[in-house]
């Protein structure tokens, strides 16, 4: 029973999160085509999310919205991982200067909220969806390079790294073959709860107005339009907000359970 | 002790003169030209280099930073573009807000995580675990953007009870708080529970239940205390993201604030005033943590006896 609730229903999801966005542009949507007549409907049997503000198809919107939420948290998860992995263990493995300077420039970037930087980074570069993923990678490698730099400290005081080491492996060697393999667990694990925290993100840049510019939509970006009708069309808000939850909810829980079968230490 | 302290304070300050060199870079570095985005491409040559140099933006980047720098030191943050006045007045007059929200926000999660952290810890593997965990879970996973108008449609125009925004009313807190609070409630309530089940199986708890307690004495009296101290660090280490909650419960609330500002200044290309506002919230997330580690030394002896102890930050 539990593992129906804490594994097969958040995969559904994700599924289906997934298939949205990469079937989404394949299927007949409309989701910037304006009904007049239909402004502000609620959801109904025949438009399940019911219409905008605009008239729009929430269904078609929300669709479209999915791509945007994905692609942004694949490409700023993939950018934070390779960035702050290659720097975190670099620091971790030459040690010395370099790994002080990288520490404290990590400690100065733990020192800011991070959604907070990604907002001010966003609002200075102008809004956009590339702008945004450039802010939450700004703020993203930070945690990862971290987690890699303790990881590859400890690990290179093992014997199979000494021993490359002493054969004279090249560095390059050493880390794909002997550091990455190990420390790459924590890694996927800390990337997997990434992938919600920058769907989240992202959702408030939008929300903001920073992120997608309308026409275009994203889940945040829909909140912001629903947000003005509140008192007349709730399903608005409710829509995305939702789908926005059980993405998140989803995407957490999966990431528990992979952490348990990776057997990883919180 | 005194060198634990010092030692502390010296290396904050270190990062805090990092952090507003970064914020003062990141904003110059980035692509985009300021000046262009605040007068639109279409503006004159003659109109763009004028405020370029009314903005000091002609001289050389370290001359900038240092005049920057300077200027931080001697708690002068320049002049709003927008306002066109002092931006230490307008931080001053916009802090008590911010300081309000975060403090009722902060009492919510606490009155939230406590009694659900303890039925979580106390009925362990049960339904009441794991409905608890899951309420926490679906708090970390509902953004305040979209919390704060639920809220607002359940408690504001469902029933009419409390203001929809603004900060006339006495009641107009109650909202922008429990917004900001149950995001915190829910990281919280984990923390303490799993703080709770490490201290539950130690020694002095067996003896205290071996005396007689009843089991709410024994958990308010012994376990409570011993589980604390890493749930203090975790609040001054959210304190932070409670502060960059802010930012977007105060847009959604009208609520007079810094967070508000920092928005507003956004839109508004107001690069002075954001780039002190962002900095005024870093000063207070390391000022916050640099205090909570040195509370910590005063309340755990093991921490201050061992000198020389590096404070891990997370």
């Amino acid at each position: 029973m539990s593992k129906i609730i804490n594994f097969w229903i958040p995969l559904a999801i994700l599924v289906i999160w997934l298939f949205m966005a990469i079937i989404g542009p394949i299927l007949p949507l409309d989701p910037n085509k304006v009904r007049l007549q239909m402004i502000l409907q609620t959801p109904s049997f025949e438009e399940i999310f019911g219409y905008d503000d605009l008239g729009r198809s929430l269904f078609d919107r929300i669709v479209v919205g999915s791509r945007t939420s994905l692609t942004v948290a694949f490409a700023v998860v993939c950018i934070s991982v390779t960035m702050g992995s290659l720097i975190g263990s670099v620091s971790g493995f030459v040690g010395g200067k370099l790994d002080q300077i990288i520490v404290l420039i990590i400690d100065i970037f733990l020192a800011f909220p991070g959604i907070l930087l990604a907002i001010s980074l966003a609002g200075i570069m102008g809004p956009g969806i590339d702008n945004v993923i450039i802010a939450l990678s700004i703020v993203g490698w930070v945690g990862f390079a971290r987690l890699a730099r303790v990881q590859v400290l400890s690990l290179k005081q093992r014997e199979h790294v000494q021993a490359a080491l002493a054969l004279g492996t090249s560095y390059v060697r050493i880390f794909t073959r002997h550091l990455l393999p190990l420390i790459s667990a924590p890694l996927i694990i800390e990337a997997s709860f990434g992938i919600a925290s920058v769907i989240i993100a992202e959702a408030g840049l939008s929300f903001l107005g920073l992120g997608v510019q309308p026409p275009a939509a994203s889940w945040g970006s829909i909140i912001r339009d629903g947000a003005h009708y509140l008192l007349v069309a709730p399903h608005m808000v409710i829509v995305p907000g939702l789908s926005l939850a059980c993405v998140v909810v989803a995407v957490n829980l999966l990431g528990d359970h992979l952490r348990d079968r990776l057997d990883v230490k919180n | 002790m005194f060198s634990f302290i010092l030692t502390r304070l010296l290396s904050s300050i270190v990062v805090l003169f990092g952090v507003s060199s970064l914020v003062f870079f990141l904003i110059h570095i980035i692509p985009g030209d300021p000046v262009e985005v605040m007068l639109g491409e279409s503006a004159q040559l003659a109109d763009k280099e004028a405020l370029r140099v009314y903005l000091g933006l002609n001289e050389p980047i370290h001359t900038q930073w240092l005049k920057y720098i300077n200027g931080v030191i001697h708690l002068d943050l320049g002049t709003s573009i927008h306002y066109h006045r002092s931006i230490s007045e307008i931080i001053i007059e916009r802090l008590p807000a911010t300081i309000k929200l975060t403090v009722w926000a902060l009492l919510v999660a606490i009155l939230i995580a406590f009694p659900l952290g303890i039925l979580a810890a106390v009925n362990k593997d049960t339904m009441v675990d794991r409905g608890a965990m899951f309420v926490s879970l679906l708090g970390v996973s509902i953004p305040n953007f979209v919390m704060g108008p639920l809220l607002i449609m359940l408690f504001a125009v469902n029933l009419p009870w409390f203001p929809v925004s603004g900060s006339e009313s006495t009641f107009s807190i109650v909202l922008p708080a429990l917004t900001l609070g149950t995001a915190l409630a829910a990281i919280l309530s984990r923390m303490i529970r799993a703080s709770l089940l490490e201290v539950i199986g130690e020694d002095y708890i067996r003896t205290a239940k071996a005396k007689g307690l009843t089991p709410f004495n024994v958990i308010i009296q012994h376990a409570i205390p011993n589980a604390l101290l890493p749930v203090i660090t975790l609040l001054g280490l959210q304190l932070g993201a409670l502060l960059a909650g802010a930012v977007i419960t105060e847009m959604i609330f009208s609520w007079p604030g810094i967070g508000q500002l920092t928005i507003e200044s956004i839109q508004r290309r107001d690069y002075p005033l954001v780039q002190a506002c962002v900095l005024l919230i870093s000063v207070t997330y390391v000022g916050v943590n640099t205090l909570t580690d040195i509370i910590y030394a005063f309340i755990d002896p093991r921490i201050r006896l061992s000198e020389n102890v590096k404070v891990i930050s997370e």
